[in-house]
């Protein structure tokens, strides 16, 4: 074999591989995509947004109310995360890059944002319900906003990362204090970056069972009181999906479908928006 | 400020009409232990352009940007003895480096449009230092971009994103953004360097035709460039400036035999 048969054939190889890797990987994700359209699809109707979960056995039933304290409680955790996160990664790419509280705070920041969520749940469970006496909304929003601090912090810290120095020593060079060059050049030049990780966090929090279950636990009925217990989708999946009731796997199918078209669509709006905009 | 006797040793013996607007007298600079700047004694006068030459690695670059103390966003690199602007010594505490900026301007390497739109570009630098109405900013724009021989090819997509320009049409905003806060000392760190031959000949032309109103000091490269377009030249190698003279003077008769194997192709 001469040379360039030979290295042909290694490109072939090569190619080979990965693409039987991608398969691999491609079959479970689209298994699981067919598996939520074909199952979840049949409980779609008017009745999961209007009426409340219901006792077993019941032919009728919704989630109206584990859909709002889904959103209610993601908006919550995304309000309080975003701008915390986005404050904390400002600080460490542009201010602390090379300090002892920089670098000590990214890594307890890669270690939280690998940490399980189980344990954010408990935290949160001593540090609030435990106190406040009761499981409510509120704290289930805390706990989630836990989990979208240290994504948020990562990405914006990446993103800034990823501006030319040139351009802030272009704004720097005609005068501008340190501020004005974040707020105006480097902040704007990586928000569709930023924004794109503010997404990645709400896709994970959507889905988050273990941090409600100690802190938001669940409601039967309807309620939009953040001080009382308050259901959600994810954990009324993961209770519905456990029974031997099949109306209530039925809900739950429905509940992973409308999460999964949830976050698709917000990640499709978002990517719209962000196109509009810069193409202005 | 006036003309300083130093200069005799720079080889100018017809100082008239010239006017030092930046002198460096025993100038030392430092990137943490390393030595990069050696004593350079240098003056830079008022609306003409001086070009610094000289190999890769040699001090050219770094020099420029200690004129707008661009270095100080960098805590490792320190600089020693006097860099005088119009006389007050820009080393010494509590210069408001934000107002020495106004005043000394500078275009990059590389073009660095900021995620914004075209008028916006130009509005940020000016908004920095001055309030004007929106008319005066309107019109401020204008003269910039007609400035920097861009008027033409954007007044009519003022509000595009500069990102959308081309590479040359870029770095010429970037100079109109530089003007337009009306800078006295305009440095220009191979403006060039990253245009093709038709946009690197419009950006001469226009240095030539800035010159009326800015001093403007430029690092290049390319020694035609610097014959083209500058009227003194300084050459620098290892961090040292051996020599620096009117233009003409330093590419026809050289006094340095290092400036002579440099600018003849020997080295370099």
């Amino acid at each position: 074999m001469d040379l360039h048969s030979y290295r042909r054939f290694k490109n072939r190889l090569a190619l080979t591989v990965s693409m039987l890797a991608m398969g691999f990987g491609l079959v479970w994700l689209v298994w699981i995509l067919a598996t939520t359209i074909e199952l979840g699809i049949a409980g779609i109707n008017l009745h999961l947004f209007t009426q409340m979960t219901p006792p077993p056995g019941s032919s009728e039933g919704g989630l109206a109310n584990a859909i709002y304290g889904s959103v209610m409680m993601v908006s919550i955790a995304v309000a309080i995360g975003t701008p915390v996160g986005m404050f904390a990664g400002i600080y460490l790419a542009e201010f602390g890059k090379h300090t002892w509280l920089g670098s000590t705070t990214r890594f307890v920041n890669d270690l939280l944002l690998s940490a399980p969520s189980i344990i954010v749940g408990l935290f949160i469970y001593e540090l609030v319900v435990a106190r406040m006496g009761n499981f409510s909304g509120i704290a289930g929003a805390l706990s989630l906003s836990l989990i979208v601090i240290p994504v948020v912090i990562r990405t914006t810290e990446n993103m800034l990362q990823l501006v030319p120095n040139a351009m802030r020593e272009a704004a720097f060079a005609l005068g501008a204090p340190k501020w004005v060059v974040i707020g105006r050049v480097t902040l704007k030049a990586s928000l569709a970056g930023v924004m794109t990780g503010v997404m990645l966090a709400i896709a994970r929090i959507s889905g988050e069972t273990a941090p409600l279950l100690f802190t938001a636990l669940s409601n039967q009925f309807w309620s939009a009181d953040l001080d009382k217990p308050m259901a959600s989708l994810p954990v009324t999946i993961f209770k519905f999906a456990m029974s031997p009731y099949t109306d209530w796997q039925q809900l739950a199918w429905a509940g992973v479908f409308l999460i999964t078209i949830g976050v698709l669509f917000l990640n499709i709006a978002a990517r719209f928006l962000f196109r509009a905009k810069h193409k202005q | 400020m006036k003309i300083d006797k130093d200069l005799i040793m720079h080889g100018i013996t017809d100082t008239t009409e010239l006017e030092t607007q930046i002198a460096l007298r025993n100038f030392n600079f430092y990137y943490g232990k390393y030595h990069a700047l050696r004593n350079i004694n240098l003056d830079i006068f008022k609306r003409k352009v001086t070009a610094f030459i000289g190999p890769s690695g040699c001090g050219k670059s770094t020099l420029l940007r200690t004129l707008n103390r661009m270095y100080d966003l960098y805590p490792e690199q320190r600089a020693e003895g006097q860099l005088l602007l119009d006389g007050k010594n820009l080393l010494d505490k509590g210069v408001d480096l934000n107002a020495l900026r106004a005043k000394v301007g500078m275009v990059f390497q590389k073009p660095t449009p900021f995620p914004m739109s075209i008028y916006d570009n130009i509005a940020f630098g000016v908004k920095l230092h001055e309030r004007l109405s929106r008319v005066e900013m309107d019109e401020r724009v204008e003269w910039s971009l007609r400035k920097a021989a861009l008027w033409g090819e954007v007044s009519d997509k003022l509000h595009q994103s500069g990102m959308s320009l081309s590479g040359g049409q870029q770095q010429r905003l970037c100079i109109a953004r530089g003007i337009a806060v009306k800078p006295e000392v305009l440095l220009l760190d191979e403006p060039t360097s990253a245009l093709d031959p038709i946009s690197t000949m419009r950006i001469e032309e226009l240095v030539s035709e800035l010159k009326d109103e800015f001093t403007i000091v430029i690092v290049t490269h390319n020694m035609q460039q610097a014959a083209r377009v500058s009227d003194f030249t300084a050459y620098m190698y290892l961090g040292e400036l051996i020599e620096v003279g009117r233009t003409d003077d330093i590419f026809i008769k050289p006094k340095d035999k290092r400036t002579e194997d440099y600018i003849t192709g020997r080295f370099g």
